[in-house]
């Protein structure tokens, strides 16, 4: 009976995802920590499934970290975003999708705004034509680029080398997915399942074979809080929300986490290191943590591309025993070799958890 | 009702997230800062709906609204619909605005925030990137970091990033006109001013505490006193 609530609800909140002709938006976090996962999304979009996703080089910040961290001011927010939509029309799209979270909520919150005070939107359209001389149509679309990659899970099952299931036992691994909180927390409606039950990366883990953990802390936020990470006085608020997951989660011994937002992955990731040195404690099995991974690396693994290319070498967290796990095959010795195989050193090894 | 309670009263997020509190304090159950900090959003947006001047102009000077993280968490869970994170939203906005922030340690933070979120945006198009994202600052970054902003180009390069070059790619260089248009954009819509407000409001408070502009930037970006915290 529980079950079929669930997917009652999922059934309520159901968003429709065109299927083809998106202009596409960088962003801030995902460039600098997990650039090879914009790359990959580009490479499924256009070679694996053969789609039109364009990209135009004067497109920026959406301005959402700022805004979160309160350093400018709404309009101005909303004016950058204006500014974003206006290089959507010059280029002759009306399929809108962010690489962040932060900026799909951001954008979702600005329309919903625009639709309750069309006076405010009409002062936003004065303030872009002053400061650039340009106008925009507001997007036919919204999506986060996990939603299209959720929309295609099946047509990547159908490519994949690989399943989400431990090739020893052959049991599907146990994956926790983490959603970003802004993908639906503020408007439910718009993502895939709504916030209670969001079913963007769930629906991702049961086409590729794994099996979904639900677990008490699994809707908390990851700790990153903005100005509580970026401001260095404040970053124990992130580690003690991102420890308060990981202790959660821990009984139900997850294989791996797969999330949808840009920050989420860094915390979870890079936190796992920072209590494993302050404590001595890891979550993983035999003194390793638990790999935490964007939803297109994870696609990238099933469909068999090499670890390093889907930038792997940059996690804090050891991937090796997850990828030995499912049977995917690697080459230690060029985990850290820059392109054609250079030699740029390694990283030292922390003392806390264990690393390759 | 006060004068500060119009000002709030005009911002959308105000008109959204403020639709009369029944005080049952399912935000603060929810909220992640709440457990980790001294902080009830239930008593933030009950003073808010309070309208008390004097409570509010408290308020803006204080700790306690800088100490949300601003997940919104709240707002899915609200019975009323309200939306305690976006009142918090508000009442930093004023706080920035009048100057207030820098009655507090928390405010304080607004200075380097500042710079460092508005200087990316100005000069590289992005809130963050590697030039200003220094791994001595971010030694949670781990080994790895370490390592990776050591070989920056190449590192970059592996991953398939068009590291400072020209046309569309990750982590690419903004063309000007492009900065140039997001620089028109803050001069228009108040930023500007705004990062005019912060640098001479925290000049004056460095000033008052004894420090250099350079000083004071280190002591609001790494300081933190003990009187924060729910555990202690």
């Amino acid at each position: 009976m529980i079950y079929q609530g669930k997917q009652n609800i999922w059934s309520d909140y159901q968003k429709e995802i065109p299927d083809d002709h998106w202009y596409y938006v960088r962003s801030c976090i995902r460039q600098n920590f997990f650039p090879a996962s914009e790359k990959m999304f580009m490479e499924i979009c256009r070679n694996v499934l053969g789609k039109d996703i364009y990209e135009n080089e004067h497109h920026t910040t959406c301005g959402g970290i700022a805004y979160h961290c309160d350093t400018i001011p709404q309009e101005t927010v909303m004016t950058i975003v204006a500014r974003q939509f206006a290089l959507m029309t010059e280029a002759g799209y009306e399929n809108y999708v962010a690489s962040c979270i932060t900026s799909f909520g951001n954008y979702t919150e600005i329309l919903e705004t625009w639709n309750e005070y069309p006076e405010l939107e009409a002062k936003i359209r004065e303030l872009l034509w002053k400061a650039c001389r340009k106008e925009f149509r507001k997007p036919k679309h919204l999506a986060h680029s996990s939603d299209l990659i959720y929309k295609f899970r099946n047509e990547i099952a159908e490519k994949a080398k690989f399943r989400l299931v431990n090739k020893e036992t052959g049991e599907p691994l146990r994956v926790v997915e983490h959603i970003g909180c802004h993908y639906a927390k503020m408007f439910p409606s718009k993502g895939v399942g709504g916030a209670e039950y969001p079913y963007v990366l769930a629906g991702m883990i049961e086409s590729w074979g794994g099996n979904v953990i639900d677990y008490p802390e699994r809707r908390h936020c990851c700790g990153y809080g903005f100005r509580q990470y970026h401001v260095k006085a404040n970053r124990g608020y992130s580690i003690s929300n991102t420890h308060k997951k990981f202790e959660s989660m821990e009984p139900y011994k997850p294989d791996m986490i797969i999330t949808n937002c840009p920050g989420c992955p860094y915390f979870l990731d890079r936190w796992q290191y920072v209590i494993a040195e302050m404590e001595g404690k890891t979550y993983g099995e035999n003194g390793f943590g638990i790999p935490v991974f964007t939803y297109e690396e994870v696609a990238g693994m099933v469909l068999g591309y090499d670890p390093w290319d889907l930038g792997l070498q940059l996690h804090q967290v050891a991937v090796e025993p997850l990828l030995d796990k499912i049977g995917i095959e690697y080459s230690p010795e060029d985990k850290y070799k820059g392109l054609n195989k250079k030699d740029i050193m390694k990283p030292e090894l922390p003392s806390g958890i264990r690393c390759f | 009702m006060g004068k500060l309670y119009d000002l709030l009263k005009e911002d959308y997020r105000v008109k959204e997230g403020l639709n009369t509190c029944i005080n049952c304090g399912t935000c603060t159950a929810i909220c992640p800062a709440a457990e980790f900090y001294r902080y009830d959003p239930r008593k933030i947006v009950d003073t808010v709906q309070r309208g008390d001047d004097d409570e509010i102009e408290a308020l803006l000077k204080s700790d306690t609204i800088w100490y949300c993280g601003e997940c919104l968490s709240c707002l899915t869970r609200c019975p009323r619909k309200n939306g305690p994170g976006l009142v918090i939203m508000a009442l930093r906005n004023l706080s920035a605005k009048l100057g207030y922030f820098v009655e507090s340690e928390k405010g304080r933070q607004l200075f380097p925030l500042t710079r460092i979120m508005t200087g990316n945006i100005l000069k590289y198009g992005y809130c963050i990137h590697p030039d200003t994202f220094s791994w001595e600052d971010h030694v949670e970054s781990g080994p790895v970091w370490k390592w990776h902003t050591e070989h920056l180009e190449d590192s970059y390069a592996r991953q398939g990033a068009n590291f400072r070059g020209k046309g569309p790619g990750i982590l690419r260089e903004i063309p000007k006109e492009s900065l140039d248009e997001l620089q028109r954009i803050f001069d228009v819509t108040g930023a500007t001013e705004r990062i005019g407000t912060i640098e001479k409001c925290s000049e004056a408070k460095a000033k008052e505490m004894g420090m250099t502009l350079d000083e004071y930037y280190r002591y609001t970006f790494e300081y933190s006193s003990d009187d924060h915290f729910n555990n202690d």
